[in-house]
């Protein structure tokens, strides 16, 4: 007789909807990560998230919290007022490189700035995708994208914009660690800066982010493991992985 | 507590406190700035919260946070800062989130000027943002009427899940009069079963969005918040007439300028014109019915306004042809004076109705 073992489960954190992102888009891994982490926590039922605008935009839908969908850019501001009205719960923001680093750059640096309580996952995958694949302020230099149809040129739309460096200069930052989803060893990397970012919110000590560099096959016309290697190759040399904040306390 | 001698932009922010409003989000704008200065100081009185945002948009969207909870929450500004707000203003309806947003509006366009204006109301009353909505919109006229309709203010955000905007022009917000307060009583809060606090274990978890990517649910979704308007426009009108039995002409105007208004009346009164007025007091839902009522027995309207001429749009649809309709108004921030008004009032009466 043979005895029957549970290997793997699909995390409470994430409802059974299906996710609508495009074959090797790694959202759905981000997703995971961050279910996993409310779950494992314990705190789903504490939890209030925001989504964005862009791809993760129906991203209410997948998590198994309470949500409340923000305007374009507008999450850490929306975060804002949850927070400050429900101080002993968890609030996070979900949200792409064109809603956070574009039009939503000004939100994420006051909220970083006040050293807002909440914990901001940032997507970034160097492209805006929802919209087609235009430029984003992330696209890397050279990058073809459909506003950059000969490469981002410094001289015309200025250099990639590094989040998490210039957020860290900031007194309200506590924890801001950029990981990366294009392998098993990055993404449990990436699961352990997510859970530290919820436990500095945890100990009220301030402003967390964790940016994520993720693929976009679809808009950058690469297969699902090209884009993988292409993250590797290419954006890493650009967004440098580590932890950028890790301010006293956090562990 | 007896009568106390306020600033308007007090009298709106110390009113927003006792109906029970704790978190303000706000950015300082010229000539509002004292209600943002007066929340800063007794919020944290009241256990509340203060807190000044990096700009009107932020502010706007720190108050959606605040609302999808289900707090009393408010934000105020003036003309261009509003201008800001729109954006956000237009997510509160598409999620039927209760706020209260004060607008005291002063000269445009552009950065226009300090002064007082109402040259706003095609912008709070049609819309202003994008989508198909309305606002409820509510003018005082006084500061003891602040009191009132800002509380009232508070009450239609929660019982509707809308929006609701107080605007008042700039000479409102910085003159000072006699008030009194506490006269009415607050009402509890209603049940706001809706709103995103965390589940704990009350229930799977809800979603306040406005997103709705099928046209015929977005539609369905429009139809419904139409109803809503609907049943808005049939129970929050508001509105004062003044000497309007036996009225030949009838003078529109709301806010500082119907004061005035009452003044340049009273003058003609005295030399046999006679002249009524009609001061909306909900400027949407606009009262038509005190319009039905006179059309087909005056010989005109006047609409006086802090503005080119928005309100008088509204007053010739609900006159619908019946009746010839005048507009007498200065824009730019210049305030209307009773001399002024009293000058067109005869012209009109003397037949000069164009």
């Amino acid at each position: 007789m043979t005895t029957m073992k549970t290997v793997f489960n699909k995390t409470g954190g994430l409802t059974d909807k299906p996710t609508h992102y495009c074959p090797g888009c790694t959202h759905g891994v981000i997703h995971r990560l961050v279910g996993e982490v409310l779950e494992e926590m314990d705190i789903l039922e504490e939890t209030i998230g925001v989504a964005s605008v862009g791809c993760s935009v129906l991203s209410y839908e997948y998590f198994n919290c309470d949500m409340t969908q923000a305007a374009h850019g507008r999450a850490p501001a929306v975060a804002t007022g949850v927070k400050r009205v429900l101080p002993d719960r968890f609030v996070f923001t979900y949200q792409g490189d064109g809603d956070l680093a574009s039009i939503g750059i000004s939100e994420v640096i006051h909220a970083a700035a006040r050293g807002e309580k909440i914990t901001v996952i940032f997507v970034n995958n160097a492209i805006y995708g929802m919209t087609g694949g235009q430029m984003a302020p992330t696209t890397l230099i050279g990058q073809k994208t459909a506003t950059t149809p000969f490469g981002r040129d410094v001289s015309i739309q200025g250099s990639p914009m590094k989040v998490c460096e210039m957020l860290s200069t900031l007194d309200g930052s506590a924890y801001i660690e950029r990981v990366s989803a294009h392998d098993v060893q990055h993404i449990q990397k990436a699961k352990k800066a997510i859970r530290k970012a919820f436990e500095t919110q945890k100990k009220g000590l301030g402003f967390s982010m964790i940016e994520i560099l993720s693929t976009c096959p679809t808009n950058w016309g690469l297969d699902p493991f090209e884009s993988l290697e292409w993250i590797k190759e290419n954006m890493i040399p650009v967004y440098p992985l580590g932890v950028f904040k890790n301010k006293e306390g956090v562990n | 507590m007896g009568k106390v001698l306020m600033k308007g932009n007090e009298v709106i922010a110390e009113a927003a406190v006792q109906a029970g409003c704790k978190y303000f989000f706000g950015y300082p704008i010229t000539p509002q700035s004292e209600l943002v200065a007066y929340m800063a100081r007794r919020l944290p009185e009241v256990g509340g919260l203060f807190l000044q945002a990096e700009s009107e948009i932020a502010a706007i969207n720190m108050v959606y946070g605040a609302a999808s909870t289900g707090v009393r929450v408010m934000t105020s500004s003036s003309s261009p800062g509003f201008s800001l707000k729109q954006e956000g203003i237009s997510y509160l309806v598409g999620s039927e989130l209760p706020a209260v947003i004060v607008n005291i509006v002063r000269g445009g366009p552009g950065l226009g000027n300090i002064q007082p204006a109402q040259s706003d109301y095609f912008q709070v009353t049609k819309g202003g943002g994008h989508g198909d909505y309305n606002i409820p919109v509510l003018a005082p006229a006084s500061l003891q009427e602040i009191v009132e309709l800002t509380q009232d203010a508070f009450n239609i955000a929660d019982k509707y899940r809308t929006p609701v905007i107080v605007m008042g022009d700039g000479m409102l917000g910085q003159m000072m009069e006699p008030v009194e307060f506490g006269i009415r009583k607050v009402p509890e809060l209603p049940e706001k079963g809706w709103a995103t606090t965390g589940t704990r274990g009350d229930g799977p978890p809800k979603t306040i969005t406005s997103l709705e990517l099928n046209a015929e649910s977005l539609e369905q979704r429009n139809h419904s918040l139409q109803r809503k308007f609907a049943i808005i426009k049939e129970n929050e009108v508001r509105y004062e007439t003044y000497k309007m039995d036996d009225a030949d002409f009838i003078m529109v105007a709301f806010g500082t300028v119907a004061r005035i208004t009452m003044n340049a009346i009273n003058k003609a009164r005295k030399d046999g014109i006679k002249v009524g007025l009609i001061r909306p007091i909900s400027l949407w839902p606009f009262p038509e019915r005190p319009f039905i009522e006179s059309r087909d027995k005056v010989k005109g309207y006047i609409s006086v306004e802090m503005s080119a001429g928005q309100m008088v749009e509204d007053v010739k649809l609900a006159v619908n042809g019946h009746a010839p309709v005048d507009f007498y108004g200065r824009t730019g921030g210049v305030v209307p004076t009773q001399e002024e008004i009293y000058e067109k009032i005869i012209m009109v009466a003397g037949g000069i109705l164009i």
